[in-house]
Formats: C-alpha cells, sequence, structure tokens
C-alpha cells in the first residue's frame, strides 16, 4: 500500500502510467459521445411536453454534472497536495481548474437556451441556476488566485484551500432543487435508481455523461502530463526524454 | 429515428435556434480544449528539444558549465 503510494507521488511514474492510460480514454471519449449523440439529436423521442427543445438535456446535465465533479476532485486534489504535499495533486487540481470553468460555462449557456422555449425567460435568481453561477465565480478565483502568486508554493496553497472552502457550494447546488424549488426541474437521475424518462430517452444521456467524464480525465492526463514536463524541465529525467526526441 | 426527414431533423419542431445554439457552442468549447491541450503539449516539446539541442552543442566545447549556468535560469549564452 505504501509502496503504491509512493509511486504516485513520483511525477515520472505518473507520466509513465498515463501514456499508456491516455489512447483508451480519448477513444472511449469519441466514441461514447458520438453515439450519444447521433442518439440524443436523431433517434430519442421528442419529450411530449417540451417537444424537441429537451436535446439540450444532453450536453446540458453531462457539462453540469463534470462541472460539480471537478470541483470535488480539485479539493480532494488540494487536500492530498496540503496534508501529503503530493506535487501530482497539485499539478492535477492546476489543470482541472479552466476545465471546469468551461464545463460550468456550458451549463449555464445550454441551460440559459433552453429556458426561453420552456420557462419563457433566459435567466431568473432561482436557487440552483444562482449556485451553479456562483461555482462559475469560484472557479475564476481559484484560477485568479493561482496566477496571483509569484512563489508556486504559495499559490498553490492558496488555491488548494479556495477550493476545499469553495466545495460547500456543491451540496448546496444538488439540494438547491428540493430545498428551495422555484424554476429549475428536480434530478433526472438519482442514487436510488429513480429515473423519471424512459429508455430510450435516459440510456443516450447515460452515454453521454460517460463520455464526457472520459474527455475529463483524457483532457486531464494530457495537460497534467505537460505541467509535469514543465515543473520538472530541471530534472534528469525530463532532459534526457527530450533528448532522445530529436 | 424521431424525424420523418432531413428538413424536420434541422428545424428540430421550431426549436431549431435553442437546440443547435447549445449544441454548437458545446462542440466549439470541446474542440477548444483539445486542440488547446494539444498545442500547449508541442509548445512545450519544442522548447525542451530546443534545449537539449543548444546544451549538447554547448556541452560539446564548455562541459558542464553550460548545464550549470542553465540551472541557474535563463537562456542567456553570451560565448
Amino acid at each position: 500500500m505504501w509502496a503504491f503510494i509512493n509511486k504516485l507521488r513520483s511525477p515520472k511514474w505518473f507520466y509513465a502510467i498515463s501514456e499508456r492510460l491516455l489512447p483508451w480514454f480519448w477513444v472511449a471519449a469519441a466514441a461514447l459521445i458520438l453515439v450519444g449523440s447521433v442518439w440524443g439529436l436523431a433517434f430519442a423521442p421528442a419529450d411530449y411536453q417540451q417537444g424537441n427543445s429537451f436535446r439540450i438535456i444532453y450536453v446540458h446535465v453531462p457539462a453540469a454534472f463534470l462541472a460539480q465533479s471537478i470541483f470535488v476532485s480539485m479539493a480532494v486534489c488540494g487536500l492530498v497536495y496540503m496534508v501529503w504535499k503530493i506535487k501530482v495533486a497539485d499539478m492535477v487540481a492546476a489543470m482541472v481548474a479552466p476545465l471546469g470553468a468551461a464545463m460550468t460555462f456550458i451549463s449555464l449557456f445550454s441551460g440559459a437556451v433552453w429556458g426561453v422555449p420552456t420557462w419563457g425567460t433566459w435567466w431568473m435568481w432561482d436557487a440552483r441556476l444562482t449556485s451553479m453561477l456562483i461555482l462559475f465565480f469560484l472557479y475564476l478565483g481559484v484560477i485568479a488566485l493561482r496566477g496571483a502568486f509569484a512563489s508556486r508554493d504559495s499559490a498553490s496553497r492558496a488555491a488548494s484551500v479556495l477550493a476545499m472552502v469553495g466545495v460547500i457550494n456543491i451540496p448546496i447546488i444538488k439540494y438547491s432543487v428540493d430545498w428551495w424549488y422555484t424554476l429549475h426541474q428536480p434530478a433526472t437521475f438519482t442514487v436510488t435508481g429513480r429515473v423519471g424518462m424512459p429508455m430510450e430517452m435516459w440510456a443516450p444521456l447515460l452515454i453521454m455523461v460517460l463520455g464526457f467524464y472520459s474527455f475529463f480525465i483524457a483532457v486531464t492526463l494530457m495537460r497534467t502530463r505537460s505541467e509535469i514536463l514543465r515543473r520538472e524541465s530541471n530534472k534528469r529525467w525530463v532532459r534526457e526524454l527530450a533528448g532522445e526526441r530529436h | 429515428m424521431a424525424f420523418d426527414s432531413f428538413n424536420e431533423f434541422i428545424a428540430m419542431g421550431g426549436h431549431a435556434p435553442y437546440v443547435w445554439a447549445a449544441w454548437a457552442a458545446t462542440a466549439a468549447l470541446l474542440v477548444a480544449i483539445v486542440l488547446h491541450a494539444r498545442a500547449e503539449r508541442r509548445q512545450l516539446l519544442r522548447h525542451l528539444r530546443r534545449r537539449a539541442r543548444r546544451e549538447q552543442r554547448l556541452g560539446a566545447d564548455q562541459g558542464e558549465a553550460a548545464r550549470v549556468s542553465h540551472q541557474s535560469g535563463g537562456n542567456r549564452h553570451d560565448t
């Protein structure tokens, strides 16, 4: 167990193992998103109330899931970095922040566009919408904070603390539709397995969610590999790696 | 198939602007994210390779000195 954790500490080990994993996640992401898109856009039946505008769900929900999961993973990385000083955890945290902001933006934008035909408004200060907007600002805050320090360690610690404090917002987002039910509909998927949709509608949604998660993992692995080379550029193994690839 | 023709598919039962705007924005952002990650990696590798070549050249006549000067920061080699 400890040997495994010690390996995890090593950026070199992470660089080697991620190289082998990366192609699988790219293939999974491409295949799942392609199948989910075609199924969701062309084959899933139209909603009896919302008509075809409900097809926005297939980008809206996966993006919103990722937006929240990425923030949680960033907070976990922050904790791991603060407690065990594992550098790779901080690199991952730094690389996922812009991706999380992008996913939050997608969910807000697609939600606003969806709101026009469905609610008759693109924005309302509903609890779910507001807490997602706060999530977006938290992401921007983490990114800005990281850029605001001359010392990398100070920047990493400040960003870690903000991520760990900001993660409070995640349960608020989750339960906002139950606590203050004003505009946004409650969850489509629940842990207890209650699905308020026929299979032809939720199957492509599930595929899209899995595709988005694979995409997130692939992008994170790829960018963390770049970050490892950047931060470890003076290490012997990186020098040797660069020397080999003429 | 939920649509009878391609034109109906594009029209999305009158919801075309909403459906396609949301999907297009998502697709554009995902593609941009991938392109950015790829450009970032290429740029970094190019930089590292160039540095490795420069050090090899310098290493031929200056030995370890080049490496030490590089590690102390900066890419300035005035000689």
